[in-house]
């Protein structure tokens, strides 16, 4: 049979070779399958192979494909990163950016600061190719194998069946050399928005499409615009009904414009064209070449659940958003942190099953959020009725004169990452005086410390960050982290007005529980709860 | 006498600019129009102060 790719490849990392699995006699089972090796699916497979559990990658490429797609890497991301180790190298690559400028015409209407305050190891964002963001993580899992990591990536294979039964899934693979089968405990679906597994299992994924068209064109040129993120509403150079200009590593710049609806796709997508359209933009002086382009449109949705037995959904395969926010893959890369923890604990028989249901419950509250702002913000760039586009205009107006109607100016809203104040895993805040953004449920914002920064020190496993508190004995499982209270970062982002505080951390680095002083038997039962054991 | 407030004072407006633009799903323009004109009517009752509500008027026609 002759193997067909669906799409060029910009990395070659995980050519296909023929597994022994291919040979055996019976399908061999794996205790997790992921498939799909985007962002999320790496990312995942590397967390958890870190922590010792077995994992198996399935991809019907043998590497990343070409585009620079999602280039907008939130802090929350490279925090994740750092943690696999695989942080300082995007770090490095990527072109780092704090600062945003939206325009009306010719007129500057709204700028922010994503990160107003210091004490942070990373940046607000970087942008960075996807390329090269799944590359790091194809790196980070080849020396975590060379230090004892149990992953494994397969390349060109592709599902073609599947049958799942309350104890495992049995999947049927094409290769190159033919189908075999393989058995697994868990799938994990990070197969993108298209999800070939959801498809299979005939589940929904409901939501509203935009009425708009988006030409990206990513340039090739020496500019020195600042690294901001700049946005036009009604552009003066008039290439579309809104333009943003991006840079990216390697003097790409990402370029888009709104199109409107009722396009000849075809004809957009010419060269000379898009040329003339960027020509408008930069001026007919600027030499640039075309170095990626494409039109999208989007879709605003998200699956019913992600859990579904034995098989979970993560990234775009169980939710999509529109670009504006950069919520998509930085909302999947969240995903797989929020999901390897608890999937490393149930295989290790620390925690119940039924842990794997407050996956669940955070990521859609975190999917609902991230819907939300991304929904917004396009009806504020595409509005959707007559009414809501003089609206918008008039915030437009005002937002020249009167500073009330420019937090009102909605470009997108940046990818933060969710607090789960709900969660069935929290214990209810115990710490009167402290600051709201490291309650339970909350990701905990770093701090710089004498020899680096605070998440540094908070491991694979939960943490007992203890602030001038006295610390009771603690759990199995559970690390002591005591830091001086008096250190202003800290003082500031996890005091606030309390003296003391001790705050229990889960592995994803999210807040558990927080109390001004806490015995054995509280810490014993917060961590109970937060393992998915509460009654 | 008060001055009109043209600083930002909503702590999330993005909630609120979403309720406003709710309010007008399904209307007609003239719907739309009666619906503003009975919203602004409504603010300024609640606002009550007469020489902001005018700087208001004056600001908004800018």
């Amino acid at each position: 049979m002759t193997w067909q790719d669906r799409y060029p490849l910009s990395f070659r990392l995980y050519p296909y070779a023929r597994s022994a699995d291919q040979d055996a006699a019976r399908p061999v089972h794996h205790p997790v399958v992921i498939l799909g090796a985007g962002p999320v699916g790496l990312a995942l497979a590397l967390d958890l192979g870190l922590r010792g559990a077995p994992v198996l990658v399935l991809d019907d490429h043998e590497g990343v494909g070409q585009g620079s797609r999602a280039i907008c890497f939130a802090k929350r991301s490279l925090d994740i990163a750092h943690r696999l180790g695989c942080g300082a190298d995007m770090l490095a690559k990527g072109v780092v950016w704090n600062r945003g400028r939206v325009f009306h015409d010719r007129d500057e209407v709204y700028a922010f600061d994503l990160l107003p305050e210091d004490g942070h190891r990373h940046p607000a964002f970087i942008n960075l190719q996807q390329p090269w963001f799944e590359r790091f993580l194809v790196d980070g899992i080849a020396r975590a194998k060379a230090q004892g990591a149990p992953i494994e990536i397969r390349g060109r294979n592709r599902l073609s069946r599947m049958d799942a039964a309350g104890d495992g899934v049995t999947l049927r693979l094409d290769t190159p050399d033919g189908p075999y089968d393989l058995r697994t405990d868990w799938l994990i679906a990070c197969d993108g928005a298209r999800s070939p597994i959801r498809e299979m299992m005939g589940l929904g994924f409901e939501g509203r499409v935009f009425e708009d068209n988006f030409l990206i064109a990513d340039v090739k040129m020496k500019a020195d615009f600042p690294t901001e993120r700049w946005f036009w509403f009604e552009p003066w150079f008039k290439s579309g009904a809104s333009a943003l200009l991006h840079k990216q590593p390697d003097d790409i710049w990402r370029i888009d414009f709104q199109l409107g609806w009722n396009i000849d796709r075809k004809a957009e997508l010419d060269p000379t064209r898009i040329r003339k359209r960027i020509d408008l933009m930069l001026g007919p002086d600027v030499d640039y070449e075309l170095d990626w382009t494409s039109i999208y449109t989007f879709q605003c949705r998200r699956m019913e659940r992600f859990r579904h037995g034995r098989v979970i959904f993560a990234g775009d395969a169980a939710h999509q958003v529109s670009p504006f926010g950069a919520r998509g893959a930085n909302s999947g890369v969240q995903d797989a942190d929020n999901l390897g923890w608890k999937l490393a604990a149930v295989l290790a028989g620390a925690a119940p099953e039924s842990l794997i249901d407050s996956y669940d419950a955070e990521r859609i509250h975190a999917a609902d959020e991230n819907i939300r702002n991304s929904t917004r913000a396009t009806d504020f760039i595409t509005p959707k009725s007559p009414q809501s586009h003089l609206f918008r205009d008039a915030v437009l107006h005002l937002a020249r004169h009167a500073p009330f109607a420019r937090p009102m100016v909605n470009s997108g809203r940046l990818s933060l990452p969710s607090v789960y104040d709900a969660s069935p895993l929290v214990t209810r805040d115990a710490l009167p005086g402290s600051p709201a953004r490291t309650r339970p449920g909350a990701p905990c914002p770093d701090a710089r410390l004498g020899d680096g920064y605070l998440l540094d020190h908070l491991g694979r496993g939960f943490t007992l960050l203890a602030l001038g508190a006295t610390v009771p004995s603690v759990p199995d499982g559970v690390a002591v982290l005591t830091l001086d209270a008096a250190n202003p970062d800290l003082r500031d982002r996890y005091l606030g007005q309390a003296q003391r505080a001790l705050y229990l951390i889960r592995p994803d680095q999210h807040v558990a529980a927080r109390w001004a002083a806490c015995d054995a038997d509280k810490l014993a039962r917060a961590f109970d709860r937060a393992m998915g054991k509460a009654a | 006498m008060a001055n009109l407030n043209l600083d930002p004072i909503l702590s999330n407006p993005d909630d609120l600019y979403e309720a406003l633009i709710a309010a007008h799903d399904g209307l007609t323009r003239e719907e739309s129009e009666a619906l503003n004109a009975r919203l602004i009517l409504i603010l300024m009752n609640h606002l009550g102060d007469p020489g902001v509500i005018r700087q208001a008027i004056e600001a908004a026609k800018r």
